[in-house]
């Protein structure tokens, strides 16, 4: 049931770019068509979930057993590049169709500030491993969902007049607006 | 006096938050309030301004091929330094930026000028630009912070403008207020630059 919760939390309620405003400029940049986002959003899982399982392990057996907790923030990050390296020479080899479709989005992610914040908030939330796991893939999820209804709406504003001045970020971050006013609707969920 | 326009660039002409939209999340994320603005905007200069100071002056050690890396490592470090600053002075404030403290490390302003601008140039205009940089995003976020403030709220840094129980827009601080009011802060900066060329 716990579990239930936490993916509704993280996939709707507290969706990460509507609600937290983590990953705006992946959700902003990469939301231009419908089937890149769905490529983007499709590496944003893979590389959370396997960060959010990398760094519960990091901190656990080592930088609490060695009370050096301060370093969280520069151990996560580095532990993240690599990782997304890692992914992306390991996808080359051994599935090179999927890297076709995620290899351009993958060096994207390092800087994502959501991989990074998800992996500080499981710790802060003191989740279990599976927990942890469960909640940064929910998440992911979360970032797709939005990303591929922005896309869905921005491929349907090509064909629709709006002011000039309105063009690029403004309308986008308008629209991001809407979409975020009706996911307050699933506030009273959990 | 020629130094002086690597510090004026980042305030209007090249303003990290309204023209080049970079460092997206914090500016969405923090500005309920127009302290909280001062707050952000405070660290992330101190980081900037440190770190276009370290990388300006390591440029020639550090190897091409790892200079990101080395970039991370430097910033994180200053990053670590605010963060715990922060905590034991003004824990009130910490509580609030919460999780976008650490984040500064991923801020694509900092990141952005250390590769753009100070990686290539010495240390007294890399610091000038860290320091123009991130006063034009300090400015950026407290107009934003004070907007949805007095909108939302009714008041402006916790000084309350209207009576106790008059009705406030309330959407403009929670998430949809964000997105709204920074589009059409761009879109008000767009018309702006046109209109005045610069």
């Amino acid at each position: 049931m716990e579990i239930i919760g936490i993916i509704i939390l993280a996939l709707l309620v507290n969706n990460v770019v509507l609600a937290q405003f983590l990953g705006i400029c992946p959700f902003l940049g990469v939301s231009q068509k419908v089937s890149t986002s769905i490529g983007m959003g499709a590496a944003v899982v893979f590389v959370m979930a396997l960060a959010n399982l990398v760094t519960y392990l990091i901190q656990y057996f080592i930088l609490i057993p060695l009370h050096i907790e301060f370093m969280q923030t520069i151990t996560f990050i580095f532990i993240i590049a690599f990782l997304v390296q890692v992914v992306e020479i390991i996808l080359k080899k051994a599935a090179p169709s999927l890297y076709q479709a995620l290899g351009i989005y993958l060096p994207l992610i390092t800087t994502n500030c959501a991989v990074l914040g998800i992996a500080i908030l499981a710790v802060q939330k003191n989740y279990t491993l599976v927990e942890s796991v469960i909640y940064a893939s929910a998440i992911a999820v979360g970032f797709t969902l939005a990303l591929i209804l922005m896309a869905g709406i921005r491929e349907q504003m090509e064909n629709t007049g709006y002011p000039s001045g309105m063009k690029g970020f403004p309308i986008s971050l308008i629209i991001a607006g809407l979409l975020s006013l009706a996911f307050m609707g699933f506030a009273g969920l959990v | 006096m020629s130094q002086l326009k690597y510090f004026t660039n980042g305030l209007f002409k090249e303003n990290p938050s309204l023209v080049l939209v970079l460092g997206t999340c914090p500016t969405l994320a923090v500005t309920t309030a127009a302290i909280n603005g001062i707050g952000m905007g405070a660290a992330t200069t101190f980081v900037l301004v440190f770190s276009n100071l370290l990388i300006a002056a390591l440029k020639n050690l550090i190897p091409n091929k790892v200079r990101i890396a080395a970039f991370i490592v430097i910033i994180a470090t200053f990053v670590t330094i605010v963060d715990l600053v922060m905590k034991a002075f003004t824990p009130d404030l910490y509580a609030t930026l919460g999780i976008f403290i650490p984040l500064i490390v991923v801020n694509c302003i900092i990141l952005g000028r250390a590769e753009a601008f100070a990686q290539k140039s010495n240390v007294i205009p890399a610091i000038l630009d860290g320091l123009g940089m991130g006063i034009g995003f300090t400015l950026a976020i407290t107009l934003m912070g004070s907007i949805r403030e007095i909108l939302g709220n009714g008041s402006i840094f916790n000084i309350k403008l209207v009576a106790e129980d008059a009705n406030t827009i309330l959407i403009f601080i929670l998430p949809p207020g964000a997105f709204i009011t920074y589009g059409y802060l761009i879109a008000i900066m767009n018309r702006m630059k046109k209109r005045y060329n610069i």
